[in-house]
């Protein structure tokens, strides 16, 4: 591809923040390790040494205050982007996210505006142990008043994090630690793309039809959307023809796209790193549900995680996880 | 005053169709119901020294905070009953007071204001624009997490906020004594290497003296001061509280030092307020506060498919 800038996730989001940054100053950053480290994850590298300690805050290990704060802050004019390291220590602070970043719009009856971005990182398969490798999607998005998002790569993770720091609700920016491109963590390849350097927006509720197909719709986010790219390419060589559609993001939830492609398809599989039960993907299979059931062809299929904690031991957690070859399995099953 | 004559109203307005049987979902203002009465000098010798541009964020009994602030009194009557005009078009009642206009919000949870007012005196210190927050607290919060980390917050930052505990010495059953392993709370700022102030016996002035100090060092750029008021709830934690585990005779003992008997007889015996002038302003509240509850109960309920509405900005 001619003038080609591919960049990872992590290099993405950073450049979103940093373009954001000088366009407006009410944009700021704040949360554990994100200052001279440049963020555990590296989205925030660069940002220290450009804008400073003031603007790029290193914070107590105190998820509730500095969570709270943020509150505090976009509800009085400022556009925080603050990170929870893990998703995972949720327990600690969801207080301030779910009964104050979540609701205090609707309290007010529109009145404050909660400008503020929650980014988190989400996922496992490098054995973490279970207090640090889940993605509870789910979670989040069950919850009402935050926008949820996932993009699982570079294009996607620069324009949605433009689009959240401009948006006047609250967004929980979700990004998978296996996709982030660093380079002391195995990441997945395709997930570092061509990425513009101007900026741009990608739109909330707009999920991506990212293979076409005509046998099987596979829809995923995140790491779940390179799972079923790999599962297509299987499928492809048995002489099936699958469709997968990024969600991109939860809430908004473009439930047109996922049932529009069941219609042509016919076969539905959902694939989630999240837990099973309760969540994503009853709540993809229950929008062709509502809306249509006659459009299967067959009973929609899930490939998600057990409803167990999740194991540090490689053999069990390779287990536990979602991969081609079970989505693979799952086709071979339906009829 | 306008404050006392509201919960008054509140009080008796909340049992209009609960009796005889207590049912609190009927009524013109159904829910839980907890009133200020008695607490009303914790939000005035404070809030006396801020502008409207200032932020305050309240508990799950923000009436005097409210008020204090100047909030819109019609349109918060009109909340808590649920009403179409009030703050929030009825989205948030009693314990969800937001006020944008003045800067008042709100959290029924323990605890859970301190850090919304750190990020908003965080905003406006990185602004460089003047502001202190305010967020009260009951004495019950101080032993959540989200006190020690507030406060630490706030002392590292230096940051304009001032933090008020409200000691009515019970969190809801459960005595000052029971839960809190110190006996008084401003020692704690120590810990967080801030000044710690103890206000005794409700005294608004006493209050209204510190709370100046410590709001002009804030505005100085000194950072934050934690007071602790002790004072006197009169009232149950909620309407309907039977109060069986306070000790017999302490009503009646803190009925006696009702603050806003007291300070009129203080203002009388100072010379500073006669018996007229003190009934005109007792008039003057008293019509303030009817005239907010006609208000509510003139206007009409929203839509209930309004509900669907302000999820998002």
């Amino acid at each position: 591809m001619e003038n080609e800038r591919k960049l990872t996730i992590a290099r993405a989001m950073a450049e979103a923040t940093a373009q954001e940054m000088r366009r407006d100053n009410s944009v700021f950053v704040m949360g554990e390790d994100i200052g001279q480290l440049g963020g555990v994850y590296g989205n925030t590298r660069g940002l220290w040494k450009e804008f400073g300690p003031e603007r790029v805050r290193d914070t107590p290990i105190s998820e509730t205050a500095f969570i709270g704060a943020a509150v505090g802050a976009a509800q009085d004019g400022m556009r925080p982007v603050v990170e929870l390291m893990f998703v995972d220590f949720f327990g600690v602070c969801m207080d301030a996210i779910y009964n104050l970043m979540a609701k205090n719009i609707y309290f007010s009856g529109g009145k404050f505006k909660v400008p503020m971005v929650l980014m988190t990182s989400v996922g496992g398969g490098y054995s973490d142990g279970g207090q640090h490798s889940q993605c509870l999607y789910g979670t989040f998005a069950h919850l009402p008043g935050m926008k949820v998002i996932c993009p699982s790569n570079a294009y996607d993770a620069k324009g949605m994090m433009i689009e959240a720091i401009r948006d006047d609700s609250p967004v929980v920016y979700m990004y998978h630690k296996g996709l982030q491109g660093m380079g002391w963590l195995g990441t997945e390849s395709g997930a570092t793309v061509h990425t513009p350097s101007e900026d741009y927006t990608v739109p909330f509720g707009k999920a991506k039809v990212v293979r076409e197909g005509g046998d099987v719709t596979l829809v995923g986010i995140g790491m779940s959307v390179h799972d079923s790219l790999k599962a297509a390419e299987k499928l492809e060589s048995q002489g099936v023809s699958a469709e997968v559609v990024d969600l991109r993001s939860l809430v908004p939830l473009d439930r047109d796209t996922v049932f529009n492609s069941v219609a042509k398809t016919g076969r539905l599989i959902v694939v989630d790193e999240d837990y099973k039960s309760f969540g994503l993907t009853g709540e993809i299979i229950t929008t062709i549900a509502e809306r249509d059931i006659s459009v299967l062809k067959a009973s929609p299929q899930r490939v998600a995680y057990p409803d167990i904690p999740i194991p540090f031991s490689r053999p069990m957690e390779r287990f536990a996880l979602p991969n081609p070859d079970k989505i693979v399995a799952a086709y071979n099953e339906m009829n | 005053m306008v404050s006392r004559f509201f919960e008054e109203a509140m009080e008796s307005i909340y049992m209009e169709g609960k009796t005889p049987v207590f049912n609190m979902a009927e009524g013109p203002i159904p829910g839980e119901m907890h009133l200020s009465n008695g607490q009303e000098p914790c939000a005035v010798g404070v809030i006396a020294h801020l502008t409207a541009g200032d932020i305050v964020t309240a508990t799950h009994r923000p009436h005097h905070q409210a008020i204090a602030k100047g909030v819109d009194l019609d349109k918060m009557a009109a909340e808590i009953f649920g009403k179409k005009t009030g703050l929030s078009g009825g989205r948030g009642g009693h314990m969800h007071i937001f006020d944008a206009d003045v800067n008042f919000a709100c959290s029924g949870i323990i605890g859970q204001g301190m850090g919304p007012a750190v990020g908003a005196a965080l905003s406006r210190k990185m602004r460089g624009e003047d502001g202190v927050a305010v967020a009260f607290l009951g004495e019950g919060a101080v032993n959540q997490g989200a006190f020690h980390e507030s406060l630490n917050l706030a002392s590292v930052w230096k940051l304009p906020v001032i933090f008020v505990v409200e000691d009515n010495a019970w969190g809801i059953s459960v005595s000052k004594k029971q839960s809190t392993a110190v006996e008084h709370n401003a020692v704690r700022a120590q810990a967080y290497n801030m000044p710690g102030r103890f206000i005794a016996d409700n005294d608004p002035i006493a209050l209204f003296d510190v709370a100046g100090v410590a709001i002009e060092a804030a505005r100085a750029g000194h950072g934050p001061t934690l007071i602790e008021v002790e004072t006197y709830r009169l009232a149950g934690h909620f309407m309907g509280d039977a109060e069986d585990y306070r000790p017999e005779g302490e009503i009646d003992g803190l009925k006696a030092k009702d603050p806003i008997l007291v300070m009129k007889k203080r203002l009388i015996n100072d010379g500073l307020l006669t018996e007229d002038q003190h009934t005109a302003l007792s008039d003057k509240a008293k019509a303030r506060v009817d005239a907010a509850i006609t208000f509510a109960r003139e206007s009409d309920f929203p839509a209930p498919e309004e509900a669907l509405e302000k999820v998002f900005v």
